[in-house]
């Protein structure tokens, strides 16, 4: 395949043809959904040795566990004989894993552990051939377990680079900086997945592809700072912002409008079910302790997004997980906390609870307002001749944009620099050889 | 101030440990047929009221469907098969009062882009069964449901069955609390915007 890349991605928008193209489309899911690293699960999904869950990882279909011996795989879900799945269910705890089709069994250290009437094979079946594939490299950053069949990708740690400050902030303004992932809010949309990646710290959205949400918001009450409020008169002229963070991720950082002090968060909190009980309840029995118990049920406003696939926003983790050139699922897992230091005490089943609603909020109300617009971009997107997207908010004003010493830019929160950012690196990745590997047990 | 005395379109004091516990402790056990309910007459008049709710919500009559629904009401669509536990677990949609005009307001806010223009629905309801559950006054009901929906110039069907907590006020059944179970409650749904 050859594209004119720098046509295709230029300074100010790019071609129709990224979201539309088949072809563009199948070298993303060896270029980007496996030439870099891509979110797959989160620890607190397989807490236990033999605990598993399926992923994919682009397209292919893995089993993300923790193995006998407590090391975290990502083994690909096929079977090294014919190719077929080995494992149909979500989640579960198992030491190996046999064949549906014709009873092949893999430990789940990926190792074959043996074959029916094994004597009829002149093939030595203890050749590593015969072990599950497996992504050569996977790490895990305080939970959250990455996967790339990149070798020369650098270090998680070194990709994440500057991300590790709001993913640790994000983590330890809980208890113990620990949450566990806990049922989700699960979308399809039929659109490109760059299209929800694009929407991640975009501000400019918010008034009106969210206008019924806001509306709704502000029914009973014409208070001026719940909820997204902040983006009703100059989001530009406060203190929030957009930030391009290296390595194709970006973040959003609403929090600098918060009052800082214990319940300041709280305070922007729209209405859910519980709120007025759980206020009542916390004043009443610990009071001033109240505000930053209530602080854990609130929604924390940022948005860290990490190239290509996961969104930290309010409590959820957000996964995109590509299907076609033109389908997504968009998952939004929720999180709840533990009482990890003890501090928190019989508070905490109240606390979880309105946390719970909290998150069920934005999906149902604003999401979904989100996602027909995505759809209606990739309908938009079949005017053939007219070939360009721009994600030219803010470009070329002097002094608009910021470059900070550490290589990150900063911008107003409307801004598009992070698109204009992002899709480098996604260019960069689309361009360049692949050197793609998978590992078998020895 | 009473508890009683607030007013939940505007406050959400009801939604607390026991109405949660009160609310699981009824959803989780549906394996009771001792307790069914055989006399046709009554099972005839659920039918009716939950034919007639099915009907409110195609025409969009959401004013005359949430006057069906007690003051103090729950409105969940879990999101895992059994229902798993609303205090530690996400749901697809878990409404009190407040949330339930709040998700009316917004479908008529004319901005509500996943419904604009609105679906249109033909609810099938069949399979309805009713069985006595603690005081006399009150009564669980179970129900399949097929949703047509037509939206976005396809027709798609939305599965599942329905129990409803069902409370006799001054002579009338009212819904305390409607569970939804989609069979696909934990896959990924294209547009889950419309009331189930």
């Amino acid at each position: 395949m050859s594209y004119d890349w720098e046509g295709l991605v230029q300074e100010d928008r790019v071609h129709r043809a990224l979201y539309t193209d088949p072809a563009i489309f199948n070298a993303e899911m060896t270029k980007i959904f496996g030439g870099t690293w891509v979110y797959i699960a989160h620890e607190s999904e397989i807490p236990n040795v033999n605990d598993y869950v399926t992923r994919k990882l682009g397209l292919r279909p893995v089993i993300v566990l923790r193995d006998s011996n407590n090391i975290l795989r990502v083994l690909y879900n096929r079977c090294t004989h014919r190719g077929t799945t080995l494992c149909r269910h979500e989640k579960g705890n198992a030491r190996a894993f046999q064949c549906p089709y014709h009873g092949w069994n893999f430990l789940n250290s990926g190792k074959l552990r043996g074959v029916p009437w094994a004597d009829g094979y002149s093939a030595d079946i203890k050749d590593e051939k015969f072990n599950l594939a497996q992504a050569p490299r996977v790490e895990s950053y305080r939970g959250f377990i990455f996967a790339t069949l990149n070798l020369e990708a650098p270090g998680l740690l070194n990709w994440l680079g500057p991300m590790t400050k709001p993913i640790d902030e994000w983590l330890d303004r809980n208890p113990g900086g620990k949450i566990v992932v806990c049922e989700a809010n699960r979308f399809k949309y039929k659109g490109n997945w760059k299209l929800a990646y694009d929407n991640s710290s975009d501000g400019y959205h918010v008034i009106y592809s969210h206008r019924s949400l806001l509306e709704m918001e502000s029914r009973l009450s014409d208070e001026a700072n719940k909820g997204m409020a902040y983006y009703k008169n100059s989001p530009d002229s406060l203190a929030m912002y957009v930030q391009y963070m290296g390595n194709g991720h970006h973040f959003k950082d609403k929090r600098p409008n918060l009052q800082a002090r214990p319940g300041g968060l709280w305070a922007i909190e729209s209405t859910h079910p519980g709120k007025e009980y759980a206020e009542a309840e916390f004043r009443r029995k610990y009071g001033e302790r109240a505000d930053s118990l209530l602080d854990l049920a609130g929604s924390e406003p940022v948005n860290i997004n990490i190239f290509p696939n996961l969104s930290l926003l309010g409590n959820h983790i957000q996964v995109f997980q590509p299907i076609s050139v033109n389908e997504t699922d968009a998952v939004w897992y929720g999180t709840r906390i533990e009482d990890v230091n003890g501090d928190i005490g019989d508070a905490l089943g109240t606390i979880n609870a309105l946390r719970m609603r909290t998150q069920e909020g934005f999906p149902n109300f604003g999401e979904v307002d989100d996602l027909a617009n995505f759809e209606q971009i990739q309908v938009g997107l079949q005017c053939e001749e007219d070939e360009w997207i721009y994600m030219n908010r803010g470009h070329g004003i002097p002094d608009r944009v910021k470059t900070n010493a550490d290589g990150t830019i900063t911008a107003p929160a409307t801004d598009e620099v992070f698109m204009r950012e992002y899709i480098k690196e996604w260019k960069r990745l689309m361009k360049g050889p692949t050197p793609l590997s998978i590992k078998r047990e020895p | 101030m009473s508890v009683g005395a607030q007013d939940p379109s505007v406050s959400s004091f009801y939604v607390n440990d026991s109405f949660y516990g009160d609310l699981i402790a009824r959803f989780q056990d549906w394996d009771h047929d001792r307790n069914g309910i055989c006399d046709p007459v009554e099972r005839d008049a659920f039918r009716l009221l939950l034919e007639r709710e099915a009907r409110f919500l195609d025409q969009h009559k959401y004013d005359d469907w949430l006057a069906m629904l007690t003051r103090e009401c729950v409105y969940w669509a879990p999101a895992r098969p059994g229902g798993g536990d609303p205090r530690t677990e996400i749901a697809v949609m878990f409404d009190d009062r407040r949330r339930l005009e709040d998700r009316v307001f917004r479908l008529r806010s004319e901005f509500a882009w996943s419904q604009a223009p609105a679906s249109r629905t033909v609810r099938m309801i069949s399979n309805v069964e009713v069985f006595e559950y603690g005081e006399k006054d009150r009564r669980m009901l179970r129900s399949n449901f097929i949703i047509n929906e037509f939206w976005d110039n396809e027709i798609r069907q939305l599965v599942g069955w329905c129990g409803y907590d069902m409370q006799n006020i001054d002579g009338r059944w009212l819904i305390r609390a409607k569970q939804i179970n989609l069979i696909n409650c934990d896959r990924c749904i294209r547009n889950p915007s419309i009331i189930l």
